[in-house]
């Protein structure tokens, strides 16, 4: 009897344990993102959704260096740890054709986000393949690489006087990128143990990607023809091998050992009193306005990626879109998440946070343009931007980009057009190998 | 039923007797050992052989096609492989005899009767025990040229250790020599404690120099254990990856290990991949042979 009852009572207490679960389990979701503070903000705003819904958000992370690898591998083990992924934009070919996210084009065109949001978030973080008018994700943090410079440096009078007797202009934010360099030369004074400039030059994952494109897209060059992935002319076009010259010509002023420098360092370098302007996606700006991580804040300034020589200007798109994860058992209560961030007001929210939203609406206001000193560069950048290839096979390109130019830029080994002529070798035959081209 | 019981119990009690019998340790111990092995080592060594001669890329959910030798062919045709290849060798060269003259030579000093000689000898095992990647991030530190130590001790200004390509290899190398040279110490402190004092002595009647000391009784007698740990640190030395990982990116510092692993989990290449490190550790493995071929007449001699 004894025993009977023992087990009608295990038998009840596993039942209900297991009835626990799968309500829990129900009611929670969990986004993976990168170790930075928009994830941060991100559930800061998911507790905000807990709150109405009673669904409970965990925003769990990674640093940076793992975030690719570690998202890839529960991917490739169909593994259902995460509901949504907050990825590199890069990363839409293989998430979409890998089948690890979910198509959202009925969700997109329901919502008409196509409208509802800055058109190049829409173009980078959604759509693959481009103009297919496909969408995997819903553009989440908006980015884009930026600058910031030291304010008291470049206001100091006797440092004006003496730029405009050795350039014969006026010591200011730079206006193009012949300017850039001149400042950067300025400043560069290592007896004193002041640096002109800081740049992104790691060559592991995306930093000399993202730092070199600042200068190429901006002097008229490209990465290659997205429609018919022919690079040959377009990597290695002259516009290319000049942009490739003058981001190596950068590094000349930069502060010792800045080979391996990407968005920590870059901003070390103004808290550290160490450059006078640095390279840096605009998210990782908070912390340089913030008194307690940066002594300078005050006198810190920001602007946008300046013109090339024939006037275009363009910037390196960072940022991500938020994506349902194929293999979650929990698709429906991701979608109605997904509902909820779209709205205008948890837009407004999701920026007031520090997030940069991608609605359009939001970034046009003045409330968000004067919200902090950089929103405005943000704004204007964010409809200048371009990004590194999006295909399946983004990795192995990221790789060959890094194999080449890092021995130009850092080791000084041949020249930029043999660099770039090299990679555009490499592209060609490994978009060959994939079969999108001949 | 009874018998059974009878039977079983005096087995019990014979084997408590005698402590465990072999069946009960082959049952406890071995079988579990081997399961182990065969799971978590030799099943994924066969299935990665497997995926060598495929084009499965993980990142994906295609189906692995079976390329024959193709990833081989590529993968030897390939000149920054071979470039890889040629740094490991360079690195494993300059690391390990660099440890064998550091280890060796410090342990020739600590050989002799000196005051807190054993302080001294745990002190100078310190590096070793540390984590790579403690080393690492500690040696990145040390070897900046804005506020590293070593350029300020040594009156170097900002000469850049990690940064300048010529340099990084070496930068690496001398760390893993700092950090692996207390284990040739110890390993030749073992095997000069170990030489017979009475040839020492035999010698000095005859009245053989010091010179003559060393390379006919002291060297030939540490050999063998020398080798010992030479085949140790070169296969340790070759497949290097966290410590030349965190201080440099550099190419000209690019250790095959750590190609495999940007290939394997950056570029998703796993096929490729796969095929790269049977490359290795066919080498390790050939290497090693040649070593132990060594070791063995070494000992004869």
């Amino acid at each position: 009897m004894r025993k009977l009852v023992t087990s009608v009572l295990a038998g009840i207490g596993l039942t209900l344990a297991c009835g626990t679960s799968v309500y829990a389990q129900e009611k929670s979701l969990t986004i993976f993102w990168a170790e930075w503070d928009p994830a941060n903000y991100l559930q800061e705003l998911g507790n905000e959704y807990e709150k109405e819904t009673g669904v409970k958000i965990t925003v769990e992370t990674t640093p940076w260096s793992d975030f690719q690898t570690k998202a890839f591998t529960e991917f490739n083990a169909h593994g259902d740890a995460y509901d949504l992924v907050v990825g590199d934009s890069q990363w839409l070919g293989a998430g979409s054709t890998g089948g690890h996210y979910v198509d959202l084009t009925d969700f997109f065109k329901k919502h008409d986000l196509g409208n509802v949001m800055a058109p190049a978030t829409v173009k980078y973080y959604s759509e693959y393949p481009g103009n297919s008018g496909k969408y995997w994700a819903i553009p989440l943090e908006g980015d884009a690489v930026g600058w910031s410079y030291r304010k008291d440096w470049f206001e100091d009078p006797k440092e004006k006087e003496a730029f405009k007797a050795k350039y014969g202009y006026d010591l200011d934010v730079p206006k193009d990128f012949k300017a850039l360099r001149d400042i950067a030369e300025f400043f560069y004074r290592p007896d004193q143990k002041k640096y002109g400039i800081a740049i992104y030059t790691d060559n592991s994952y995306d930093a000399m990607a993202m730092g070199f494109e600042n200068a190429l897209f901006s002097y008229g060059g490209d990465l290659g023809d997205y429609a018919t992935y022919k690079v040959d002319g377009h990597i290695n076009s002259e516009k290319a091998v000049a942009a490739l010259d003058a981001y190596k010509e950068l590094y000349k002023f930069t502060p010792p050992g800045w080979a391996k420098s990407f968005f920590v360092e870059d901003n070390q370098a103004i808290t550290e009193n160490l450059a006078a302007m640095s390279m840096n996606f605009f998210a990782f700006f908070p912390s340089l306005i913030n008194p307690a991580s940066n002594p300078n804040a005050k006198n810190t300034g920001f602007f946008a990626n300046p013109p090339g020589p024939n006037g275009d200007q363009f910037a390196a798109l960072g940022g991500q879109g938020i994506s349902i994860i194929s293999y979650s058992k929990k698709q429906e209560e991701a979608t109605k998440f997904l509902e909820w961030f779209i709205k205008d007001e948890t837009q407004k929210k999701w920026a007031a946070l520090g997030g940069y939203t991608c609605s359009a609406a939001v970034l046009k206001s003045p409330e968000f343009q004067s919200a902090t000193p950089y929103n405005k560069a943000f704004y204007e950048t964010m409809f200048k931007v371009k990004d590194f290839w999006a295909v399946p096979e983004y990795a192995e390109l990221l790789q060959q980009l890094n194999q080449r130019v890092y021995p130009y830029m850092i080791g000084g080994e041949g020249t930029a057009k043999e660099t770039l002529d090299a990679l555009a070798t490499d592209w060609n035959a490994t978009f060959k190998k994939y079969g999108r081209v001949q | 039923m009874a018998t059974t019981m009878i039977t079983t119990l005096d087995r019990s009690s014979r084997a408590v007797a005698r402590g465990l019998s072999d069946i009960s340790i082959r049952n406890l111990f071995i079988i579990p050992t081997v399961l182990f092995l065969i799971v978590f080592n030799i099943f994924p060594l066969i299935y990665s052989l497997g995926y060598s001669f495929t084009d499965f890329r993980a990142s994906t959910n295609a189906p692995a096609n079976f390329v024959g030798l193709q990833n081989y062919r590529d993968l030897l045709n390939d000149p920054y492989v071979w470039s890889n290849f040629a740094i490991t060798a360079k690195y494993v060269i300059i690391s390990v005899a660099g440890q064998l003259l550091v280890g060796f030579g410090v342990a020739m000093l600590l050989n002799r009767d000196i005051p807190l000689k054993g302080l001294i000898t745990t002190l100078l095992l310190l590096p070793m025990m540390l984590s790579m990647a403690v080393v690492g991030l500690f040696w990145k530190l040390l070897y900046d040229p804005s506020w590293g130590v070593i350029n300020y001790a040594l009156g170097l200004g900002n000469f850049e250790w990690l940064a300048d390509p010529k340099m990084a290899l070496y930068a690496v190398a001398l760390t893993d020599i700092w950090m692996w040279s207390p284990f040739v110490m110890l390993l030749s402190l073992a095997g000069l404690s170990a030489v017979p004092k009475h040839l020492y002595e035999a010698a000095a009647i005859d009245r053989a120099g010091p010179f003559y000391t060393f390379f006919r009784i002291t060297l030939p007698l540490v050999a063998p254990i020398l080798m010992i740990a030479v085949i140790f640190r070169t296969m340790e030395a070759f497949k290097t990856f966290d410590l030349a990982y965190i201080l440099t990116s550099q190419p000209t510092a690019e250790l095959i290990s750590i190609r495999l692993y940007k290939m394997a989990f950056q570029e998703w290449q796993t096929g490729r991949s796969c095929a790269l490190a049977y490359i290795v550790l066919i080498m390790v493995l050939a290497i090693t042979n040649i070593y132990v071929k060594y070791l063995n007449k070494v000992k004869e001699r």
